[in-house]
Parts: structure tokens; sequence; C-alpha cells
């Protein structure tokens, strides 16, 4: 265990001892991924306090799950299936952009980023075509926790997708800017990972939001709500 | 491991070339610092008039006209909110945490210098929009600084239409701001350490200042999800913590939710919090310390092991807040066992900083008097809250004056003793002025026997039963007569300290022009921030090269050497005996 190993050094005895602790010229692209690591932490919390208080919630007596009966929204999931699929496209065009960068086929490279690009924004789209057919089955956002729960935890997810477009952007225009395409690689990889990671989250929050009063209950009870 | 690639970048990426963006625009770690940390000592101050103006009340009943129930519970609320959050998190962490990081870890500046900007002028907006509630129809909210819903958006709480809409959003936007800071705090010291700063040689203030901000990023989101849900409760009219229920005689369009589950939110991010404040507290008085002693920490390691237990025990406490809300006995017994044993490390630190003293070679001076300070009313505050994390004391004495006294003295006038601890001890770096001597021992003494006369006599006034919140004690006729003389003393110490923070402040601004040059290094610390060629450091902190790092930063008092401390970056071997 390297944590409990530095945590156990004596720092006052040799003061050779920790010299000998090699320099290691590092690329700054590496202080990127380690804030990268921390973001994921916190927007996972984020969407675990969520997802917690959405167990909790729905074990009082008004709530309504999104699926089960046949006249409920999420019984049958076909939408959301296609936004999913419409977000996984996205994260596949990012990992071909991230290889073709890797092998320095910079043209490829920048298909397979506008493809992303396009699909990412596709899937926004997508997600708010759904709310206006929830909309319009007469499903808003303050008729049952639910719903309430359905159109926060999508906006959550949403506004992180949109503020990776907006640092992919930038990414993409400082690399272009400095001429340096051949550098795209390490910066687009950890744009991968983030939209990777988005992925994951949502893939969570589609199985909680289409899921059964019986699997929400045992999982509520699980967590000892 | 260090990563010299970064600290080693040339400082002219975001070099300043005009006034503005030196000033105010600035990317520079070290101007951030003061930015930050002069709009919390500003909205500091609005929040110790509050206090002021509570204490009046309390004090002297039906003697202010201009001071009703409402604008008393605004007082209140905001006093706590901005106390807690505006002051104290953003200086400890983005006023010491921006200007110490890089120093004294040997860094140039932060590692993403353009987002610690934007940290920093996002935090402003979020004061300006909890400011702006005290300018709209209705006042700021006065649902107390824990929000509680279904009162706090409810009609017959002040400033329940817009006070609480600024409130949330403030609080949300602070939030964003302090996460694009601790972002920078965390990756800076894991990332831009320079030549031989290994973590364990690490200054124990870096170590509170880093974990406490892991403590932030974690922490904090829960404050956002709970901040989040019940603005959607009041503009939509969700009904995520909202019950269902008749208010005004009118029966409202809630369905059922759960003010508990807020509960749990706000104290999962509420009791980290407490740490969030504390333990960069205890990383700066432990540095203050082992200088004005001129001896080494006691157990550098243990410390270090406290710090981080101490943060990871943090998260699982949160519900001994909760006591009388009702919960299972089972987790009242898990939260009070918790509550009990995150004593055992912090009571090692106390010891540790105690043993330090011991035998030490103990400079009184001005930052020492307040880091002794800290260490008596910290001990205090440590060991009222043993009595309180116990589920049967904490049930009588819940919302008395005892907890008013507890949470004051643990994380109010503690916490503040470091601030002005560290304020004094690095004010010679950072206006390369020294302060005068006499004000700021004059300064000391008021604080601490002030601070003392407020609240050791509220703990008294707390086992009388004394309610907290109350605008007038009316109806509560268990409650002496004598109790009100008690509230009047303390109101009349309160305005004492309250006004002797003047004297602060006067020095503060009279000695960036009168004060002696402090030269180089006035106290003889070890730690790097003391080493920079210029003082105070310029953009870039060290030159052409940075510093390399031969040792920890505690060798004070080394047998064998000529000087009585030698610095992190000295390549001098110790003595025959080290």
């Amino acid at each position: 265990m390297n944590f409990f190993k530095t945590l156990g050094e004596k720092p006052w005895l040799d003061p050779t001892m920790a010299n000998s602790d090699a320099l290691v010229a590092v690329d700054p692209l590496l202080a990127s991924r380690t804030a990268l690591r921390f973001i994921m932490g916190i927007v996972s919390v984020l969407f675990f306090l969520f997802i917690i208080t959405y167990l909790s919630r729905s074990q009082y007596p008004d709530f309504q799950a999104l699926a089960g009966q046949p006249w409920q929204p999420f019984t049958d999931p076909g939408r959301l299936w296609l936004n999913t699929g419409i977000l996984a496209a996205s994260s596949v065009a990012m990992q071909w952009g991230l290889w073709s960068a890797r092998r320095e086929q910079i043209n490829r490279a920048v298909a397979g980023v506008s493809m992303a690009v396009f699909f990412a924004v596709l899937f926004l789209v997508a997600q708010l075509e759904l709310w206006r057919h929830l909309q319009g089955m007469g499903y808003y956002v303050n008729t049952n926790p639910a719903n309430s729960y359905f159109y926060l935890l999508t906006a959550v997810h949403g506004l992180h997708l949109l503020g990776g477009l907006l640092v992919l952007a930038n990414v993409v225009f400082r690399v272009w800017y400095d001429g340096a395409l051949t550098r795209l690689s390490g910066p687009l990889a950890l744009c991968t990972h983030y939209w990777h990671f988005l992925l994951v989250v949502w893939l969570l929050l589609f199985a909680l939001l289409t899921s059964r009063v019986e699997t929400i209950n045992m999982l509520a009870a699980l967590c000892g709500f | 491991m260090q990563h010299a690639a970064i600290a080693d970048q040339t400082p002219e990426l975001h070099d300043p070339h005009s006034f503005i963006t030196r000033y105010i625009w600035s990317q520079d770690h070290k101007v951030i610092a003061i930015q930050y940390s002069l709009t919390a000592v500003f909205v500091g101050l609005v929040a110790l008039v509050l206090s002021g103006l509570m204490r009046l009340q309390l004090g002297f009943p039906d003697t202010f006209d201009f001071i009703d129930p409402s604008s008393y519970l605004q007082f209140v609320t905001m006093h706590g909110m901005i106390m807690v959050i505006y002051l104290l998190t953003a200086l400890l962490l983005g006023g010491f945490g921006n200007y110490l990081i890089p120093l004294m870890i040997g860094a140039r500046d932060m590692v993403f210098p353009y987002l610690n900007m934007l940290s920093y002028w996002t935090y402003l907006l979020s004061v300006i929009v909890l400011l702006a509630s005290f300018f709209v129809p209705g006042g700021p909210t006065g649902a107390g600084w824990t929000l509680y819903p279904p009162q706090a958006i409810l009609q017959g709480t002040p400033g329940y239409d817009w006070g609480i809409i600024l409130m949330l959003a403030s609080l949300a936007i602070f939030i964003i701001a302090f996460t694009m800071g601790g972002l920078n705090y965390v990756t800076t010291v894991l990332q831009a350490r320079t030549h031989g700063m290994t973590l364990m040689r690490m200054p124990l203030t870096i170590w509170g200042i880093f974990t406490a901000t892991v403590l932030g990023l974690l922490a904090f989101p829960a404050l956002l999800v709970s901040a989040i849900m019940m603005m959607l409760d009041k503009v939509i009219g969700t009904s995520f913590f909202m019950p269902a229920l008749l208010s005004l005689g009118e029966t409202l369009d809630y369905t059922g939710g759960s003010p508990i589950l807020f509960q749990h939110l706000f104290w999962f991010f509420g009791h980290p919090e407490v740490y969030i404040v504390a333990l960069p507290a205890f990383g700066m008085v432990s540095d203050v310390i082992a200088t004005h002693a001129r001896k080494n920490i006691f157990g550098y390691r243990m410390m270090v092991w406290a710090i981080v237990a101490i943060g990871g025990l943090s998260f699982v406490v949160w519900a001994h807040h909760m006591y009388v809300s009702g919960m299972h006995p089972a987790f009242g017994f898990f939260f009070a066992t918790t509550t009990l044993i995150i004593a055992v490390p912090t009571a090692i630190k106390v010891y540790n900083w105690v043993l330090t003293l011991w035998r030490g070679n103990i400079h009184l001076t001005v930052p020492m008097l307040f880091a002794i300070g800290f260490i008596f009313t910290f001990t205090h505050g440590g060991l009222t809250g043993l009595f309180l994390g116990n589920v049967t004391i904490d049930l009588p004495l819940s919302d008395t004056y005892f907890v008013v006294a507890h949470f004051h003295m643990v994380m109010g006038v503690s916490p503040i003793m470091v601030l002005f601890a560290a304020i004094y001890h690095w004010y010679p770096l950072i206006t390369g002025r020294m302060f005068h001597v006499g004000l700021g021992k004059a300064h000391f003494w008021f604080t601490f026997l002030g601070t003392y006369a407020i609240y050791l006599p509220m703990h008294y006034l707390g086992f009388l039963g004394v309610p907290r919140r109350y605008f007038a004690m009316d109806g509560t006729d268990f409650i002496p007569a004598s109790a009100q003389s008690l509230n009047a003393s303390i109101t009349i110490s309160a305005l004492i300290v309250g006004l002797s923070q003047l004297l602060f402040l006067y020095n503060v601004f009279w000695s960036l022009r009168n004060g002696k040059p402090a030269g180089h290094n006035p106290w003889g610390a070890t730690s790097l921030e003391w080493q920079t060629p210029e003082v105070p450091p310029r953009h870039g902190n060290w030159g052409p090269e940075l510093p390399r790092v031969y040792r920890w930063a505690y060798d004070y008092s080394v047998p064998g050497t000529e000087a009585d401390f030698i610095p992190q970056n000295h390549p001098e071997q110790k003595g025959a005996e080290g």
C-alpha cells in the first residue's frame, strides 16, 4: 500500500533518504489527469447523492415510478434506448478519434471528434424532445416526485455533457491555434475518459429511471430505507 | 514523488503587464489570495455587525425599535451562513490556501492559474448575490443558517419569497467557485511540488489545507444537491422536501416530501464543513507553534495521520446534529460512537501542540499568543462537544445556548484565533513590513478574554435552559430573571470584542506604510515560503531557479548546528547528535 508507506516515512531521520526519490520530469498533462480524476470523483458523489435521495424519496406513498403499468411512459423505454444509442455513438466516435490521434492520423481524429460532438448535441436535443414528449403525456415536473427526479437527473447529466463539450471545444481550439495537431491525443484522451464516464452515469440513470416499483423498493431496502 | 516539469515552467505564461492584469484580472496566486481575503474579511465584518445587532436585542430587549422578530431572525441566518461559508471557508482555503500552497511546496503558481482567477470572481459573484438579498422585497431569509424546510420557503418566515432564492443561488455559485479553487489546490499539492519536497516533508499547514480541500470537494456536492432540490421545491413546486401541509389555513400543492431528507443532506455537508474549517487551522497553528517555540513539532507523523483520520471520520458523524429529529436508536448509538471516536485523533493533536510547547524556547510573540489562545479555546469547545455527542445529554441541551456556546468556541473563536495567528505570522512575508506589536498584543488580550466573557456564561445559560434563536424570552418562566443580567453582560463583552477588532484593522493598514521593514525571514522559520529571493515574493516566486528541498520543515534547535533553525532548502547535514 503506497499510501500507508508514504505516511510511514520518517522525514526527520536521514535527510538524504528522501532525496533518493527520483525526479520525474512529467508531462503537464498529468496535472490535468489528476484534476479530471477529482472531477469524476466529485460528479460521482453528486449523482450518488441524487440517487440516494431518489431511493429514500421513493418510499413515500405519493411516489409513482415511471415504469411498470402499461400506461406509464417508461414501461416501453424505446425512446430512452434510442437516446442511449446516440450517446454511446458519441463515446465510440470519441474513442475512434483518440485512436486515430494516437496514430497521428489527423484527418480521422478530427472526423472522430466532429462525430462525437454531433452525436453529443443530438443526444441533448433528443433528451429535450423526450421532455416535450413526457409533458405532452401530462407528466409535468411537479406532478409526481418520480417525474421531478426524471427532469432533474436528465438536466444535471445534460449540463455535465454541455460542460464537456465546452472543454472539448477549448482543447481543439487551443491545439488548432498552436498548430500542434499531433499533440491532440493527450488532452483528447482525458476528454474521452470523461465522455465514457458520462455514458456510464447515463446508463445508471437509465436503469434507475426505468426500474419498476419492485426493483426500486428492493434497492431502497438494501440502502436501509 | 515530485513533478518538476510543471513547477519548472517559466513564469512568463501569465506574467502581468498592466495594473489590471496585475491587481484585478490577476492569475497570480498571491494576488488572488489577497482578493479572496479582503472580500472574506469585508463580508465577515458585515456578519460581525449583524451579531452585534442580535446581541443588542438579547442584552437589552425592548430598547431598539429597529430590531423586530423578523429582522432578528434575518440577522441570525445571515450571520451564521456568512461566518461559516463566506468568511471561514473562503479565508482559510481561498485566502491562505492560495497564498501558501505554491510558496510552501516550492511551486511558481497554482497549476491552473486561469481557473484560479475564475474561482475568485465566481466567489465574489456569490457574495454579491448573497448581499443583494438585503435589498430585495422582504429582505434576506430568516430561516436560520440550516435553512430547514418546510419553514424556510413558507409564508411566515422572513424573506420567504426572494431572500431564500438568493441564498440558495448564492450557495450554488459559491460551491462552483470552491470547486474550481479546490481542484487547483489538490492538483497543485499532488503535481507541482519542487525537487525533494516529498509528501512527508510538507509542512502541516499544507497537509491541513490539502485534506480540508478534499473534504470540501466531496462534501459541498451534498449542499449543492440540497440547494438545487429546495430551489425546485420553492420555484417550480416539486415535493422533494416539502410535505403535504396546510399553511395559513390553505392546503398547499406539495404532496408528501421529506424534510428529514434535507437534514441528512445538509449535515452530510455540514459536519465535514466543521473540519473544512478546522483542518487548515490545525495545520497553520502547528507551524506557528513550532516556529515560535523553536522546536520541532511533536509527533509529526501522528499529526499527519490524525489529519487524515479526522478527514475520513468526519463523513460518518453527521447525524449527531439530528438526534432531536428522531432516528432509530441503533443509528443514534452508531453516530454517538463515531462522534466520540473522532475525539481521539483530535485529542492527539492537542497533546502534540502542548508537548511541542513543553520545554520549548517559547517566544511570546503576537502569533504565538493567538496560537496558545487557540489551544485553550479549542480544548474548551472540544470538551463540550463530548457532552453534546452523547444522545442522552444532547436531548435536553439541544436548542439551548449551550449549543451556541459550544459551536462558537470550537468553530468560531478557535479558527479565528488561528486566522489571527496566521495573519500576524505571515504579515511580514505578505507585506514586507512588521505590524505594531503593542497593538497586536492588545488585540489578542481583548479578543481572548472577551470571547471567554461572552461564551463561558453562555454555557451556564444553556444549562438553565435558555433557548437559542428566541427574539425575546417572554413566556419562559422557568428561566430566572437573573439570566437577563448575564445576557446583558454577554452583550457588553460582545460589543467590546467587536470594537477591538478595529485595533486589528488599524494595525494592518497602519503597518502597511509605517511598519518596520520586515527583512528576510524575521521569525527564523524553516519552511520554504520564507526562503524566497525577495520579500514579499514576486511573480513566479523563486527567481530563475526553483528551490531544492533537503529536509522536513521542523529542523529547529538541532543540536550541533550554529543557528537554531535549518531551512528546508539548506543542504547542510545535521549535527552529529541529530
